[in-house]
This record gives structure tokens, sequence and C-alpha cells, in this order.
């Protein structure tokens, strides 16, 4: 995948990349999904806001595509990542193994680090 | 753009008995009504051809799972090519000439003695239709969608699939730009199978995770 790494050559070191190229999440690190209810096209389901999740890998960086639905896309890319949470966080109730997970990409826009999970 | 399918199902080819010839004897629908009158609009505002949607029918034609077999047998024959396609999905694909005509990046989900993977879309129907074609009905319907993520087992239950409880289930919730596909456990007893005879085996609903991969003598036993 794609992503922004320091370069090795010292001759590319002082390279600064954009905010939106370096991702704000690493694989490992725990996430909150965003307990936020607006109106029209969103891409995260209900069912998992406010769910905290592991960050499994990155995404190559893409537009949001909630920003693409109403015709606004300025070509800022940012990063996805799919995240990893325990079906038994998401449903009390959930009958089967407690190793059970969802995976699911969500956009940078919709997510909070998490530093004491 | 809404991904729109056209209303028929892929999955029946192999049909063995004679039909009538197909031809329009019911009125037509209101969807179907919809469709030709927003055609007509699209043709007649010059924003879309009439070949520029029977070009998109020809692309959505030529993908069928018969292709998503074919890169799943190469997987369980050919290593380097197996740990190629799970470190880059497309880019693999595309190597083959598969095009990814909707922009989709592609993820390949190993199962594994101890990872069953499945496969839904719970906000829509997505699906990875460069490779597999049009997804089945069932797939695009709510209580596939809800229940896949709610009951995964219960539903595995349902197409025959018992996954026991030491195996764990990673469900995928495909949102936006990323599809996936299912690379099944190869069945035992294959090991004398040819590439094109393993890529005979593979499913559509295998490559989704909702079955497995049978052997042929396992299939006659079933």
């Amino acid at each position: 995948m794609r992503q922004h790494l320091p370069p090795d050559d010292p001759r590319f070191i002082r390279i600064v990349p954009a905010l939106q190229e370096t991702p704000i999440f690493q694989p490992g690190q725990h996430v909150r999904v965003l307990e936020r209810f607006p109106l029209g096209h969103y891409r995260v389901p209900l069912y998992l806001r406010g769910r905290i999740g592991g960050v499994e890998r990155l995404v190559l960086p893409a537009i949001d595509n909630e920003e693409e639905g109403f015709g606004l896309n300025a070509g800022v890319k940012r990063h996805y990542y799919r995240i990893a949470v325990p079906m038994s966080d998401i449903w009390t109730d959930y009958a089967g193994s407690s190793r059970d997970q969802l995976y699911i990409e969500v956009f940078e826009t919709w997510l909070e680090a998490v530093h004491d999970a | 753009m809404h991904e729109q399918d056209h209303d028929h199902d892929h999955d029946h080819h192999d049909h063995d008995h004679d039909h009538a010839e197909i031809s329009a004897t019911e009125r037509p629908g209101y969807f179907d009504i919809l469709q030709a009158a927003l055609e007509e609009l699209l043709n007649e505002r010059k924003l879309v051809t009439t070949a520029e949607i029977e070009r998109q029918i020809d692309v959505l034609d030529s993908r069928t799972p018969a292709l998503g077999a074919t890169i799943v047998a190469r997987a369980w024959t050919d290593p380097d090519f197996r740990q190629q396609l799970l470190a880059d999905g497309r880019g693999t694909c595309e190597s083959l000439g598969i095009t990814f005509y909707d922009d989709t990046g592609l993820i390949v989900l190993e199962n594994t003695e101890t990872v069953h993977n499945l496969v839904v879309c719970t906000l829509c129907s997505c699906y990875p239709r460069p490779l597999l074609g049009l997804p089945p009905e069932w797939y695009k319907l709510k209580p596939y969608r809800a229940r896949a993520v709610i009951e995964p087992r219960a539903l595995l239950a349902e197409f025959g699939t018992i996954i026991p409880d030491d195996v764990e289930i990673r469900v995928a919730d495909s949102t936006s730009a990323l599809r996936f596909l299912v690379l099944p456990l190869r069945p035992k007893g294959t090991d004398d199978y040819t590439e094109e005879q393993l890529a005979a085996l593979v499913t559509r609903d295998a490559m989704i995770g909702v079955v497995t991969v049978k052997a042929n003598d396992e299939r006659v036993a079933a």
C-alpha cells in the first residue's frame, strides 16, 4: 500500500508531507467510531457508532465518499482504516465465540484515538 | 452513481430443461417504466448514450464467478501467487487483465483452520463485482445483511455451514471503496487435482464465505 514513509536517502529527508497524507492512526492502535448522527448519505453503519476497535490495517488514501455523495469532492484524500471490533462488544447477547470479530473500513473523519483501551 | 442491478440471475445457466422463447408478455412494472424513461431522458440530453449502457452491460456480463474461481484455484496451486494476491488483491488481479471498472480496492481474505471469513454489505450491496459479477438476490436483502453481523453462526448454519467454536469468525462489512473476496480452504483429498479441476469446485457462495468448498466425493456423500 502506498503511504508516506520517512525516506532512507538523506537527500529527501527534508520533505514535509501534507497533513492528510500522513495517517493519524497506526495498526494496533485502538480507535472509537464517533457517535454522531448527521443526516444524509453516511457510510458508517449505526450499529458501530460509539464502538471501540483495533486498527488492523491502513487502506490506500481516498476521497471522502460522504462528501462525494453531495458532489463536494475537492480532491482531498484521507486514509481509511480497517478496524476490528469484537462481536461481543457490539451485541451484549452475541451467540458465538468470544473471538468472533467484525471488520470494517472507516474513514479517518469518523475515528478518534482511545488512549486507555 | 448508485449501484443498480439489472434484474436477472446469472447462476442458473446450467439448467437442463427447455423453456419457451423468452418474450415480454406482461405489462411492464413501475420500475421497468421508470428505467426506460430515465434511459430515454439521459439519451435525449446526451448525458449517457445507448452505446455506453450496452457497453456497461457487456462489462458486467463478462464478470462471473468463474473468474473468481480461476483466481482461487491459482492461489491454491501457486504459493507465490497466493502471497501476492493476499498482499495486493487488486494489483494482482489487474496484472492478469481483470480491470476494476468501478475503481474499488480488493482485499482477499484467507480462510484457515482457525479463521472463517464472511462478506456482507450492511448499508447496501457492495460486492466484488469486477471478479464475481452481480450478487445473488439474497445478498442484497435485509435478512442476510442484518443477520450476517448479528448472528453469523446461525446464518451460516442455514447455508449448511457449521463453524466449530474454536474457529474465529471474521465478518467483513464492506462500506465504501473496498471489496472483499474469500479465499476458501482447499478441500482435503484434492492433491492430484489440476488447477482447472480445482476451479470447478469453487462456487460463488464459497467466495462470499457462506459455504465451504467440497471435493467431488464429499459432494456425492453429502
